[in-house]
């Protein structure tokens, strides 16, 4: 632990410091373009001068160790000089454009030159000129006002594990890109956006359409995977302009992934914003009381068995306690939160990410069985490739083949390599027996069959027989990916007593026997299993279950409602909302109130905070916010032997995965240009 | 620097193959990108003195390193083109020691000859001429380097005489082109007068 003094001041930092780190220790600011804690040093954009004494110049700090009984000085006027010198070489190429720089107000460059900067420049000569670089759909380019301090570079190799950015030619005539103007295929692109200190890289399309200092900013939660990334809302009267990532070490560090970023124009797009009901086999415009009056009408005589009710991917907690009481005053078991069919129910052990995210770093080794987990949750797989970074990783993966950004070993394709594992005559057993904490991480895709069950017994084999499970460890992961699975599976959205599940009340609808199916945000169903049924869908968009409805109530979108969310580690998380729903649209909840006193079944809450009782007395541990109530071990999964059938990915288009992201242009343009762009190159096009 | 137009195929022929192979040769076999530099010269030669982008994508993946990765190493070394050119390229080295000794009227003879400027093809398409750096030649300057030979201790008619000679078709020795033998002392020994 080496001690040094800053500016007179003593201070121990722990070994392997750096004398930048020591100075931000000693409560010193240094300037700095090119250090990012999270990235390598790069050392190259030399704002970080300091002088240590018995050293002939100033010294670059973020790349300079710390040592025993070093004498450091921050604001010396030798300090000073320097610093000035670097911004004035640092603008000589400079566009000096901040009036139309969309960073205007949020940059580094124009921060610091305003602290440490000169005030006007001795340069007369012409600026050099840079093409600005194609990146794809997501990013666009000011290249003139690059100071090449490759934080994007480091980002794009480093932590997105995807080589594709670089810095091309040489000194006066080097220039950040990817030389062969194609886009970056990272599904974390959008943060090279965020670490761009300048304002070279911006988002494509929040490009010019407003200034930071015009904008709201809300704390929200995201919803396009279970990973419940934390993310900033920001707001121009009630439209969402852009969304970032907001900090948060244990869910996605500071960064968020492209579809988290960049769907929200998909908010504005498609909306259900009125109403509808089904007239002379038309859906027409309504008010709120008729379509309730159409509801009653819909429901009428029909009983408890009859109606069924299915919850979508992007459902609140609220909503879907509303959702449950509403079907237990129907008097109806038919009800289901698992869209997509797999097979997961009580213990909660059974289907949380029990290890945590943070937890990856801790884990040794890994075993992926049925999932992508680049596409199904781009920061768990980001995690994953940051705990590779730190040596001595290995992962084995059954089924889903595909590049994951670190190496893995392919073990076989399906079932039957799980079985060989669970019986101990697999190869890699070896690795996970050695492994002091092994973990696995099981896809919804691989529970999502006809013998997800067994699957599941199968991956619960595995995790107990290589000490997947031990006192302050549990190895045994579910990866969600949907952002309200795992809140309307510890509120117990199941089939109750003689209930069916999703498969089950398709079936029964198109033969008649379930007569009426409410649809909270269903979108990722069969929808044409229920062309016979009164179909009631409650949602925010008209996609998928909108289409099939006899009856639609407009819901307000994940950004629009103060609302709580669990994610695939079991943390219940809060947003408040960030813009008033369009139109008619609702609070999910306050529909099902107000649909249950329509219908005479009124639901005993009028408030949110009542709301929020309900569910604090459904289930205790979700009424403790960002805290995951860690799951007792138990027996679950069904025994016998799997299917063959190999395991597939469940996404095969990262960019579209919900009604929002479905509405998105900017999805869609990442489709054509990304997933286009591949495809041509692999020659499987068409 | 830019994309190279539209070469969509290229792989080493036989014999360039077992020169690339004769390089990677000279490094452990987990680090077969230290061999990127060699074998872009390979591919380079094969492809007529400059590199499509193809034949960088080639290399790349024969090193199975990230094309990027390659991308940025060729477009940093002047030695490599990253842009069609004739396939006889001049070099004049233009870098302070050569300038003293006259590298300006050599660059000008060179231009006069050919018929083309500075960071140019010759009309007839057969020879690119172009400025260098330093090219660790200065005791014989001033100095120019064709292909993988060096022609120093110019005059400007002799730098006529040897670009004509090219355009004949002819191969002119390379080396210091006065009396000199290679980097000995230009009047005559001065040292070592016994060996
Ligand atoms: S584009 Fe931005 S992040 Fe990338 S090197 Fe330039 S200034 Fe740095
Ligand atoms: S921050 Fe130290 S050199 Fe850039
Ligand atoms: S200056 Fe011409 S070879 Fe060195």
């Amino acid at each position: 632990m080496p001690k040094l003094t800053i500016n007179g001041q003593e201070v121990e930092v722990p070994a392997g410091a750096t004398v930048f780190q020591a100075c931000e220790l000693a409560g010193f600011e240094v300037p700095h373009f090119c250090f990012h804690p999270r990235l390598n040093i790069a050392g190259n954009c030399r704002m970080c001068l300091v002088e240590i004494e018995k050293a002939p110049k100033p010294v670059a700090s973020c790349a300079m160790p710390a040592a025993e009984g070093m004498v450091v000085h921050t604001n010396t006027p030798t300090v000073k000089k320097a610093q000035k010198g670097v911004l004035e070489l640092l603008l000589i190429n400079h566009p000096l454009d901040c009036p139309i720089c969309d960073q205007g107000g949020e940059c580094d460059l124009q921060d610091l030159t305003l602290l440490y900067g000169p005030d006007s420049s001795r340069f007369a000569e012409n600026k050099r000129p840079v093409a600005d670089k194609y990146l794809g759909p997501l990013i666009s380019t000011h290249m003139t006002r690059c100071i090449h301090c490759t934080r994007c570079v480091r980002f794009i190799n480093e932590i997105a594990g995807i080589e594709e950015l670089g810095a091309t030619g040489r000194g006066e005539h080097m220039e950040i890109g990817t030389w062969v103007e194609a886009a970056i295929t990272s599904e974390l692109s959008g943060n090279i956006i965020d670490l761009c200190p300048v304002g070279a890289l911006n988002s494509k399309p929040y490009e010019y359409t407003a200034r930071t200092w015009e904008l709201r900013k809300h704390e929200g939660i995201d919803v396009m995977d279970a990973v419940g990334s934390s993310i900033r809302i920001d707001t121009r009267g009630n439209e969402v302009m852009r969304i970032l990532p907001r900090l948060h070490e244990d869910v996605n560090e500071e960064w968020i992934a492209d579809k988290t970023r960049f769907a929200y124009d998909g908010l504005k797009r498609r909306r259900l914003d009125k109403p509808w009901v089904k007239k002379d086999g038309k859906l027409q415009p309504a008010t709120w009381p008729e379509a309730f009056d159409a509801i009653r009408a819909g429901l009428d005589g029909l009983k408890g068995k009859q109606i069924a009710g299915i919850v979508g991917d992007q459902v609140d907690l609220e909503a879907m306690v509303a959702f449950k009481d509403l079907m237990a005053a129907f008097e109806s078991p038919h009800v289901d939160c698992r869209q997509d069919g797999a097979k997961l129910a009580q213990p909660r052990a059974s289907y949380l990410f029990n290890t945590t995210i943070a937890g990856i770093e801790q884990a040794d080794a890994i075993l992926l069985i049925g999932t992508f987990p680049r596409h199904e949750a781009p920061l768990v797989n980001a995690r994953i490739r940051k705990r590779y970074r730190m040596g001595g990783l290995q992962v084995g993966r059954i089924g889903c083949p595909g590049d994951l950004t670190y190496p893995v070993t392919d073990l076989g394709a399906g079932p039957p390599t799980l079985a060989e594992l669970a019986a101990g005559k697999h190869d890699f057993g070896a690795v996970l027996e050695a492994a002091e904490r092994p973990m696995l991480i099981l896809g919804t895709g691989a529970l999502a069959r006809d013998d997800g069950g067994r699957i599941l017994g199968l991956a619960r084999q595995v995790a107990e027989r290589y000490g997947m499970v031990q006192e302050a460890w549990n190895g045994f992961n579910v990866l969600h990916r949907a952002a309200s699975r795992v809140g309307g599976l510890d509120l117990g959205l199941v089939p109750g007593k003689g209930g069916k599940d999703v498969a089950s009340i398709l079936q029964a609808a198109a033969k008649g026997q379930v007569k009426a199916v409410y649809l909270l945000g269903a979108d990722e169903i069969e929808t044409e299993a229920l062309a016979d049924a009164f179909v009631i869908y409650q949602g925010s968009h008209g996609d998928r279950g909108a289409h099939v409805a006899d009856v639609i109530l407009p819901g307000a979108a994940y950004t629009e409602k103060p609302a709580t969310w669990v994610n695939t580690e079991g943390r219940p998380q809060r947003s408040p909302a960030a813009a008033f729903p369009p139109g008619d649209a609702k609070e999910d909840w306050k529909i099902l109130r107000a649909l249950s006193a329509a219908l005479g079944h009124t639901l005993a809450y009028d408030t949110l905070a009542q709301v929020r009782a309900r569910i604090k007395e459904v289930a205790p541990h979700l009424a403790l916010m960002d805290r995951i109530e860690p799951a007792p071990w138990a027996a679950f999964g069904a025994s016998g032997a799997a299917d063959e059938t190999p395991f597939t990915a469940p996404i095969t288009d990262y960019y579209r995965t919900c009604p929002i992201s479905r509405a998105s242009a900017t999805m869609a343009a990442c489709v054509e240009e990304i997933v286009g762009q591949a495809e041509k190159a692999t020659g499987t096009h068409g | 620097m830019s994309i190279a137009p539209d070469v969509t195929e290229f792989a080493f022929d036989a014999a360039h193959a077992a020169l690339a192979e004769q390089a990677l040769a000279k490094f452990p076999p987990e680090r077969r990108q230290s061999a990127v530099l060699p074998l872009l010269h390979l591919a380079q030669a094969q492809h007529g003195g400059w590199l499509p982008k193809a034949a960088l994508d080639y290399v790349a993946d024969y090193l199975s390193m990230p094309r990027i990765r390659v991308y940025e190493v060729a477009s940093f070394y002047d030695m490599f083109n990253t842009e069609p050119t004739a396939p006889c390229q001049i070099r004049v080295c233009t870098t302070t020691p050569c300038w003293l000794m006259g590298s300006d009227a050599i660059v000008e003879a060179c231009e006069r000859a050919l018929g083309c400027r500075v960071g140019e093809n010759s009309p007839d398409g057969r020879f690119y001429l172009r400025e260098f750096e330093c090219l660790g030649a200065c005791v014989n300057a001033p100095m120019l380097w064709i292909d993988d030979d060096y022609y120093e201790d110019l005059t400007p008619e002799k730098t006529t005489a040897l670009v004509e000679a090219l355009q004949r078709g002819e191969k002119p020795t390379p080396g210091p082109q006065d009396a000199r033998k290679v980097s000995m002392p230009a009047g005559g020994k001065t040292t070592l007068l016994e060996v």
